[in-house]
């Protein structure tokens, strides 16, 4: 049996990265405990896909978790869980896990914790970011992606991130899943690191970021603190999102919610034009996820520019305003 | 407050990269090495909470001998003293082996008696990016553990660590960034906290701190066999796709190709 921790999003939906961990659960050959699977890698499940959710569960999300072949949701609605606290639900979704078979979760950074705990609690072995299954065992990301690592992990029951973007969302015949709401004993000593309050600021919010459909990126090449203008003002034309990269935050031009890469946000928009970013690989695993990726670069040798599917070769400061003015004239 | 911070020697990738002739690692030749990251940013956070407590920062690594050369680094950005585990090839240790080896080290110093309050690490390490030794180590040591922090605030804490580190020596305020916002926790010391880049800056070493680097005191220990053994079989490298980029062309000029690829999508506004 695998069983997915599903994370839900403010408005109780199913968020994108579950989405993506629950159809790699369906899709990869992971071991389902006990009997010998000799399946294909893309074949059928022979095992089931069951979920677990901690809080409220909207009828939109039972909805979509059917429609993502989860048969069982394992629900708990505790009051003391209300505010996050890692041990505690990392031991409320212990509580549901099989003694065999695998446990996962998407490669958010609540994923990587939970699973981190999970794994202890149950004597686990964990590998975060893995991207592929199969008879030989696991492919990951490491390196922060420039290199996979090929592993395998002994013991009856795995314990499992998958890395952003490693599959799409397929829906497969959907099914009604079977609620089973569950209770729990919390242990006082799992309380202790709860969050105690949440201050929303728009400037660490990154949320806008990571569900924008259009983002423009900016790097290095905007040149100083004071060079955003007309990033900013495609970003309006585009109602999107502004994400930029390290060099960018190192040097306090902009908040670090706006980083994009190994460690910023992971994105996933319709189209991303990288403006003055080189293409590190750190800044491209943010990225891969991108439909359609646009760079605007002095260099034309630049790993931006060669991995970008379009590229307007130029300053990007004279390209920018003049997609502006383009866009502008066009509305008439 | 006294704290610990644990770091790793990790090389320093900026382009691809090749494997070396076991296939089990990457080749190191030519590339430089330095502490991960989010590391830096936990031996910064380090630095200002032991300035505001009147207390101590002592760096540890598991890691080569050459590894004593990022305690160096450490010291000469304010940390006091380091402990180097050595392991002449730390990759065979497996993330559960390298939180056990540094909580019995920890245990060692503290009936030596030097204890630490808190021990930080980063959230992963650039290189194998396990996201699971601090959690592992905190769980070792009894401790509660939190990670993605970005900022301390040790205002209130008493400051002193209690022979042995035992509970009660102390309190800290973490902040982090979560799904909603800044999240904000409370935390009773001795704990474990897993920092993430980007709440400080990490400072550059003075020619002082150069200098009392040279001379920083390391104790040193020999890492044990590891008891569970890395997983890894193998690295592979990704495919290095062809580049099928369509340039629009040079300069402002190539703007309107730029918003016909834009109006294609249906991404411009209204
Ligand atoms: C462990 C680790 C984690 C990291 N995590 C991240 C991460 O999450 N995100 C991230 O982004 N980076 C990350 N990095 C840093 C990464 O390696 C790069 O240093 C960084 O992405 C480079 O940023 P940049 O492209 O803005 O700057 P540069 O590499 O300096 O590139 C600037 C680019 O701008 C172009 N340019 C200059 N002037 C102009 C102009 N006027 N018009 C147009 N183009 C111009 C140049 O040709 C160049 O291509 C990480 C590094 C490490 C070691
Ligand atoms: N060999 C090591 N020596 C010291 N600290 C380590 C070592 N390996 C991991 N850590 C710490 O644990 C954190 C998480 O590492 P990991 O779980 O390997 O991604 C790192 O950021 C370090 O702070």
């Amino acid at each position: 049996m695998t069983v997915v921790f599903v994370e839900t999003d403010p408005a109780g939906e199913v968020t994108l990265t579950s989405a993506e961990a629950i159809t790699f659960a369906r899709s990869q050959l992971l071991p389902d405990g006990g009997a010998a699977t000799s399946r294909e890698v893309s074949g059928p499940p022979s095992g089931s896909t069951e979920g677990v959710v901690i809080g409220p569960l909207s009828d939109a999300a039972v909805d979509a978790l059917g429609r993502l072949g989860v048969g069982v949701i394992h629900h708990l609605e505790h009051p003391e869980l209300a505010e996050y606290s890692a041990a505690a639900w990392a031991q409320a979704i212990v509580d549901v896990t099989p003694e065999s078979g695998t446990l996962l979760a998407s490669g958010t950074p609540r994923g990587m914790e939970l699973m981190a705990h999970a794994a202890v609690r149950t004597g686990a072995r964990m590998a975060a970011n893995v991207i592929a299954v199969d008879e030989e065992g696991l492919l990951r990301q490491v390196h922060g992606g420039t290199a996979f690592e090929r592993l395998r992990l002994d013991g009856d029951l795995q314990v499992l991130t998958i890395a952003g973007h490693a599959c799409t969302p397929k829906e497969t015949t959907p099914t009604i899943p079977e609620i089973i709401a569950y209770d729990l004993t919390v242990a006082e000593a799992d309380l202790a690191t709860r969050v105690q309050r949440t201050e929303v600021e728009a400037a660490d919010d990154a949320s806008g970021l990571t569900s924008a459909r259009a983002v423009v990126g900016a790097g290095r090449g905007v040149g100083s603190e004071n060079g955003f203008a007309e990033v900013l003002e495609l970003v309006d034309h585009l109602g999107g999102a502004l994400g930029v990269s390290r060099v960018v935050t190192g040097l306090g031009w902009r908040p670090h919610a706006e980083q994009v890469g190994q460690t910023g946000s992971r994105i996933s928009p319709d189209v991303y034009i990288a403006c003055g970013i080189s293409g590190a690989i750190q800044h491209m695993a943010g990225i891969e996820g991108a439909k359609t990726l646009v760079a605007i670069n002095t260099d034309a040798e630049s790993t931006m520019v060669q991995r970008a599917d379009y590229a307007i070769i130029g300053d990007l400061h004279e390209v920018v305003a003049a997609v502006n003015e383009e866009i502008v004239r066009r509305r008439g | 407050m006294n704290i610990l911070v644990c770091i790793k020697r990790v090389p320093d990738i900026a382009g691809s990269v090749t494997l070396d002739a076991t296939g089990t690692g990457i080749d190191e030749t030519g590339l430089g090495h330095a502490m991960s990251s989010h590391e830096e940013c936990a031996v910064e956070l380090a630095i200002q909470t032991a300035a505001a407590t009147s207390g101590t920062v002592t760096v540890l690594t598991l890691g080569p001998a050459e590894a004593v050369e990022q305690l160096r680094a450490a010291v000469a950005v304010g940390a006091n003293d380091g402990i180097l585990v050595e392991a002449a090839d730390p990759s065979v240790f497996a993330p559960e082996d390298i939180a056990q080896v540094i909580g019995d080290v920890i245990r060692d110093r503290a009936e030596a008696g030097q204890t630490f309050d808190l021990v930080l690490t980063g959230d992963d390490a650039a290189d194998t990016g396990d996201f699971q030794v601090g959690i592992r180590l905190a769980y070792d040591l009894e401790y509660p553990v939190l990670t993605n922090i970005q900022t301390l605030n040790a205002g209130g804490a008493d400051g002193g660590g209690g022979p042995g580190g035992e509970r009660g020596s102390g309190r800290i305020e973490a902040r982090g960034i979560g799904p909603a916002g800044t999240e904000i926790f409370s935390l009773d010391l001795p704990a474990v906290v897993a920092v993430h880049e980007g709440g400080v800056d990490p400072r550059y070493p003075s020619i002082t701190g150069r200098m009392k680097a040279k001379k920083a005191q390391v104790v040193e220990y020999d890492a044990p066999v590891p008891g569970t053994g890395s997983p890894r079989i193998r690295l592979e490298l990704p495919e290095v796709k062809a580049s099928s980029v369509t340039i629009l062309g040079e300069g402002p000029e190539a703007a309107p190709a730029l918003v016909d690829v834009l109006e294609e999508i249906g991404v411009i506004r209204p």
